[in-house]
């Protein structure tokens, strides 16, 4: 059974954020205002938080590039009352955009706070509007979106080994994040395929989850800082 | 008035003609108070339509801060709900013989108020054209499932547990005469109030009282969950089912003492809403204030000493941080102010009642906001910034048409329905014997002659009162 994850080796990440602008051009996520950011409303599936610690002048910076954890016991899947929300049979949590409600209870339920809504319909710069991605559909006001780790890609993949009849290797299917990362920090592939890199990775002493204690099963594995 | 109506409500006996008084004879301050209700209506409409045109871009909430308002008055509305049912169907039961006047409005709230609560999700929804997919798709592990169930049953329940009490009165208006002849002959459903229909009407109230109260408890019960049941902190806690139906029924109370005050002033019902009701609606409405405390206490402290970080970020926040004022209010409202008050029997008259009723109610609703507000600004995962918000005029003017359509919709339906149930407070007076006689059988024979039990049975029942005097 495939199973998608990543591995963040936060000390490899620079903090450049290449990771959120490769995942918002490949998935055609609508831009806002800078007052509709200050307000909280902007998008983005995968984003760097820093983290500043210790007194100036001792002072360090910590970068966590945060996709969605795509969870095994995902908390915003048992809350959607309609099953907009759900976890496929790859491990992908899914969101079907044609039939959400928008009651943003699964944004709620989330502890990682990474569903985020569309408050207005989507606006694209012109020069943005010809580069829209025609894999990706592009939500309508009112419903929740999220990382899907490129789910199209998977499809595309997936098809493309379908009919070379041969396996999907790791290779085929990488989200935009990771194809992007220019320090590899970020490594993706099936955590229970002994072939891909993510599942020696996982086993690494540093490799850590994010609020494990919840029970969630996240899928997205950091290695911690070694200092 | 017309004069054939006139002449034919003169011919009734006085309860008939005190208590149908307001279905034939409108003031000029009501049409007033209508109209103004009725443009804070139409404004909310507006703003909801721009919500709907352009998006929930247009209230005030924002990630994290995902619910604010709608779903504040959500959870406020419903506990109001538990006003009616829940009171009138425990006195009902319990035999309190001095429910008789209360019951009626208590339950026209219950329904009334529980309408405009159940739309609060749906004004809430970013896609309210598809709100019939929790049928089409229902998903029944989702606690929000569960209370679209719960508050359609209620709603069914309610409103059958209004009615159904009401087609004697129904028929009293129906043989009078006095208006809309074919609309109340329908509703009556032939009703000729023989003994054999009044035995089973009765035996249909006491079932229906008794399935009701398992109801309304589960209705807030799931509302409370539907914050329980996530992982948030302060959310997440076994407390919360019971606490939001100890506070919806608090709620519930303060509304109808609020609702008796006005009523009894504006259609001069003194002599149906006597001292005696605000006495021992005073005395509930104590009772709360303290198990509010004692819930509250129970949760903070709980919280507290366990002093996770992530419980303890939203607990200071409330407690000494951007959202004290809100918190202390609430203390003040729901705690402070009304047992100041109802714990001295001076103040359990109409006029205290109200000052404390207004305060709970204000108090509860504060209290709604606290609970939503805080925790949702405060996320479990701290790396992000921390929240805000701030509600939009968009938002503001819903609430204020909610309200508004609450109080109009209640202020029609005292125009169409008897708002004190007439043939309840008659069967009070025909049965001062038989209720002696059943004291007399729990505190002995000395009872029935006791001239304080005696003093206080004529208290609620008593003679017939006094033909108001007609308006110049």
């Amino acid at each position: 059974m495939t199973r998608w994850g990543m591995v963040i080796d936060l000390d490899r990440c620079t903090g450049c954020t290449a990771c959120e602008v490769a995942c918002k051009s490949e998935n055609n996520i609508a831009t806002v205002s800078p007052e509709q950011a200050d307000l909280g409303r902007a998008v983005s599936w995968m984003k760097v938080v820093a983290e500043v610690s210790g007194d100036f002048p001792n002072t360090t910076m910590q970068f966590l590039p945060r996709p969605c954890m795509h969870c095994d016991n995902p908390p915003c899947v048992k809350v959607c009352p309609v099953a907009a929300t759900y976890l496929g049979a790859d491990g992908i949590v899914g969101q079907i955009y044609a039939r959400c409600i928008g009651c943003r209870y699964c944004a709620n339920a989330c502890p990682y706070t990474v569903k985020y809504f569309n408050w207005f319909a989507p606006e694209f710069p012109d020069s943005e509007r010809e580069h829209l991605n025609p894999d990706v559909s592009v939500r309508p006001k009112g419903v929740i979106e999220k990382c899907t780790f490129c789910h199209h890609r998977l499809q595309k993949a997936r098809e493309e080994a379908r009919a070379e009849d041969r396996e999907l290797a790791e290779d085929d299917y990488q989200p935009a994040c990771a194809e992007i990362c220019p320090t590899s920090a970020i490594v993706f592939g099936d955590l229970d395929n002994p072939l891909h890199r993510v599942h020696t990775q996982k086993r690494d002493p540093r490799a850590m989850r994010l609020m494990e204690e919840l029970g969630t099963e996240p899928k997205v594995y950091y290695l911690a800082p070694r200092a | 008035m017309r004069q054939a109506v006139a002449a034919k409500l003169s011919r009734l006996p006085p309860d008939e003609q005190n208590l149908l008084m307001p279905l034939v004879e409108t003031t000029p301050r009501f049409y007033l108070a209508a109209g103004v209700l009725g443009v804070v209506v139409l404004w909310g409409i507006f703003a909801y339509y721009l919500q709907v045109r352009y998006g929930l871009g247009r209230t005030g909430l924002n990630r994290p801060e995902y619910w604010g308002i709608y779903i504040i008055d959500f959870v406020f509305f419903i506990g109001i709900s538990h006003a009616g049912t829940l009171i009138s169907a425990i006195l009902r039961i319990s035999q309190a013989e001095w429910r008789r006047a209360i019951t009626r409005s208590a339950e026209f709230i219950t329904v009334l108020v529980l309408g405009y609560g159940a739309i609060q999700p749906i004004i809430d929804l970013g896609r309210p054209d598809r709100v019939l997919n929790v049928l089409f798709h229902a998903q029944w592990r989702s606690p929000l499932l569960w209370d679209v169930m719960s508050i359609g049953l209620y709603l069914t329940a309610s409103t059958v547990y209004l009615y159904i009490p009401m087609i004697p009165d129904l028929a009293i208006i129906r043989d009078a005469g006095i208006k809309a002849p074919r609309f109340y002959r329908f509703l009556a459903a032939g009703y000729q109030d023989t003994p054999a229909q009044r035995a089973r009407l009765e035996r249909t109230i006491g079932i229906l009282a008794i399935v009701v109260i398992p109801i309304a408890v589960s209705v807030h019960t799931i509302i409370g969950w539907i914050f329980a049941m996530t992982l948030r902190p302060m959310w997440h806690s076994t407390i919360f089912g019971p606490y939001f139906v100890m506070g919806a029924i608090y709620s519930g109370i303060a509304a109808i003492l609020i609702a008796m005050v006005i009523l009894r002033r504006v259609y001069r019902l003194q002599d149906y809403f006597k001292p005696v009701h605000f006495d021992y609606m005073g005395r509930l409405l104590l009772l709360f204030s303290l198990l509010w405390f004692y819930f509250t206490f129970a949760e903070y402290l709980t919280a507290f000493y366990g002093a996770e970080p992530a419980e303890m970020r939203t607990f200071w926040a409330k407690l000494a941080g951007p959202f004290a004022v809100p918190f202390w209010l609430m203390v003040l409202g729901c705690f402070i102010i009304p047992l100041a008050l109802m714990s001295r029997r001076s103040m359990r008259t109409p006029r205290g009642t109200l000052m404390a009723g207004i305060a709970v109610v204000i108090g509860m609703w504060l209290e709604r906001f606290n609970i939503v507000v805080p925790t949702s600004v405060n996320p479990r995962w701290e790396m992000e910034s921390l929240g805000h918000y701030l509600p939009s005029w968009v938002e503001l003017s819903i609430m204020a048409a909610t309200f508004a359509g609450f109080v109009l919709l209640y202020m029609i339906a005292t125009k169409f329905f008897p708002i004190i149930s007439i043939w309840e407070i008659k069967e009070g007076r025909e049965k001062v014997t038989e209720v002696k006689e059943r004291i007399a059988a729990y505190t002995g024979e000395y009872a029935a002659v006791n001239p304080d039990t005696a003093e206080m049975i004529a208290g609620y029942t008593g003679e017939y009162p006094a033909l108001r005097k007609k308006r110049p």
